[in-house]
């Protein structure tokens, strides 16, 4: 089977302690970076669904709005858990990415991709574009530090009007073009990621494999859909 | 058939390589890969000229020793079968072929085409044993093997550890070759004593012997002569985990 030269250098040391030795071991980091990233996936389905009920009027997306900001602790709860999802995601892929990196130090001069899929080789840059995206969105939206003039804004019930700030938002064609960018990229990021998580936390099997991977590439881009028709709606002047 | 090849040559693992451009000249259409290589290894002997390494040994495609990467391919193009079941046929006359040696940090170059493939061997020894007395077989028929359970063993065990799937792989990942052997020797009933131990200790060699981290891309399974699934990756992720918890949950993991 081999040809053996020098005795193979260990290049990795594990700690005695076995949780973080199973954070430095690959299938270890992995599960993380699944359990996360399933999370995440939750949160961008429950926004998703959160966001469509603009197109139950003002008054139904404000009262949900109000809602989520009268939840008080619960709200500050789900922001701390979200938080530390995306920080572990981050760090536990860069790392990934370095050590496969290390792992293959010389690159063929004739490369023929087999199986693997243009989402699949580019996780690790749709994911920092997202939360580039991310950042911006939370500083338009949420603290509204861009636009502070959004501060102002308030329906007859006094309640923050969300309608419409998202709808002054997106009437700017160059934000809701970055802004439908960027869900671009997150649906590719998905549609390598929900059929990973399976296969990470070892669930896929060859009687429902074909069924998730078109499953979760199909999820992926209705979910590109849902969030893609609010700022054409609204650059369309269906919504106002 | 006449053929222009750029193969990589490297006189030892210290000194850096490159491609260098050879000319194969009258292949018989039915000649083998190695075969062909060996008609111009020939040429380069009478020229007095330092032949070509690269390992081969039963040329049937079983024992895993050929590798190269052909035209981006690790074992060329083709499903199913190894560098030494790959013929001339294959190509068209004048085409250029590309010969790389396997790439992964694990694996360095020994000379030209010839990888170090002895890391897979400390993977083994860290797991892919069974302890049975030898010597003393039990009776065929006294250890029944439900026939679904006996096929996917078989389908895991063909495995011939080429290495082929490490070097398709764009992070030098080894889980589809400790996936089939955790799978082959966890399904049977002979494997049982070392299961709970076996996929911890063989994904923590694999780990330090600098392997990357699988991420699902599946060149691996393209490649791969014996055919090994995906699923067997799934197979080996879900004997770590269970393994991992028993660890955190202090229920001792035997050596
Ligand atoms: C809303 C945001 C995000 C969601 C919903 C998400 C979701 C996912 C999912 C489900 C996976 C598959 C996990 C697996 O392999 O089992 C994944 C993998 C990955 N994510 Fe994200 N992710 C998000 C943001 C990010 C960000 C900000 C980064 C930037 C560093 C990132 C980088 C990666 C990388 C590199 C992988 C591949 C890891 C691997 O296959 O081992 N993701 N993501
Ligand atoms: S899994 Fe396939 S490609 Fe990998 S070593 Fe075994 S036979 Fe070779
Ligand atoms: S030489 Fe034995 S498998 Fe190719």
């Amino acid at each position: 089977m081999a040809l053996a030269t020098v005795p193979p250098t260990r290049v990795k040391r594990f700690s005695a302690n076995p949780f973080i030795a199973f954070y430095q071991s690959s299938i270890g980091k992995k599960i993380i970076v699944a359990v996360s990233g399933l999370y995440l996936i939750f949160f961008v389905t429950g926004h998703l669904l959160g966001n469509l009920e603009i197109y139950l009027g003002q008054d139904h997306l404000n009262a949900y709005a109000n809602l989520l900001q009268q939840l008080g602790p619960i709200l500050w709860a789900e922001r701390i858990i979200l938080l530390s999802a995306v920080v572990v995601h981050i760090v536990a892929t860069i790392q990934l990415t370095i050590e496969n990196q290390a792992a293959k130090p010389k690159k063929y001069a004739v490369s023929k991709p087999q199986s693997s899929t243009l989402a699949s080789r580019t996780m690790i840059y749709t994911g920092l574009l997202v939360i580039c995206f991310v950042v911006y969105h939370l500083l338009q939206f949420t603290l509204m530090w861009t636009n502070p003039e959004y501060r102002n804004l308030h329906d007859e019930l006094g309640r923050h009007d969300v309608y419409h700030m998202v709808i002054l938002g997106f009437r700017q064609p160059l934000i809701s073009l970055f802004y439908a960018a960027a869900i671009f990229f997150l649906a590719t990021h998905l549609s390598h990621g929900f059929e990973s998580v399976t296969q990470t936390l070892g669930i896929n099997n060859r009687r429902i494999g074909r069924f998730i991977s078109n499953g979760g590439r199909w999820l992926s881009w209705l979910i590109f859909a849902g969030y893609v028709s609010i700022p054409i709606t609204i650059l369309l002047g269906l919504i106002k | 058939m006449n053929f222009k090849l750029k193969i990589w040559r490297q006189p030892n693992q210290k000194t850096a390589g490159e491609f260098h451009d050879y000319a194969a000249s009258n292949i018989p259409a039915e000649a083998s890969f190695l075969e062909m290589l060996d008609i111009v290894n020939e040429g380069l002997a009478e020229g007095n000229e330092d032949p070509i390494a690269f390992d081969s040994d039963c040329r049937e495609g079983i024992c895993g020793m050929c590798s190269l990467v052909i035209n981006g391919i690790p074992h060329g193009p083709g499903k199913a079968k190894t560098t030494c079941q790959l013929y001339m046929r294959r190509f068209q006359d004048g085409d250029t072929i590309w010969i790389e040696p396997f790439r992964a940090a694990p694996f360095p170059v020994v000379k030209d085409l010839v990888v170090d493939r002895s890391a897979f061997d400390r993977i083994i020894e860290s797991g892919g044993y069974i302890t049975a007395r030898t010597g003393s077989a039990p009776e065929a028929n006294s250890v029944p093997i439900g026939k679904p359970i006996a096929d996917l063993a078989m389908e895991a065990a063909a495995c011939i550890g080429c290495g082929a799937c490490v070097a398709a792989c764009p992070n030098s990942s080894a889980m589809l070759f400790v996936g089939a052997k955790v799978s082959h020797l966890g399904l049977l009933p002979q494997g049982q004593p070392e299961r709970k131990s076996r996929a911890h200790n063989m994904v923590r060699a694999m780990d330090e012997l600098g392997f990357g981290n699988c991420t699902n891309h599946y060149e691996c399974e393209a490649v791969c002569p014996a055919e090994i699934n995906r699923t067997f990756i799934s197979r080996l992720n879900r004997e770590y985990r269970k393994a991992a918890v028993r660890e955190a949950v202090a229920v001792t993991v035997d050596e």
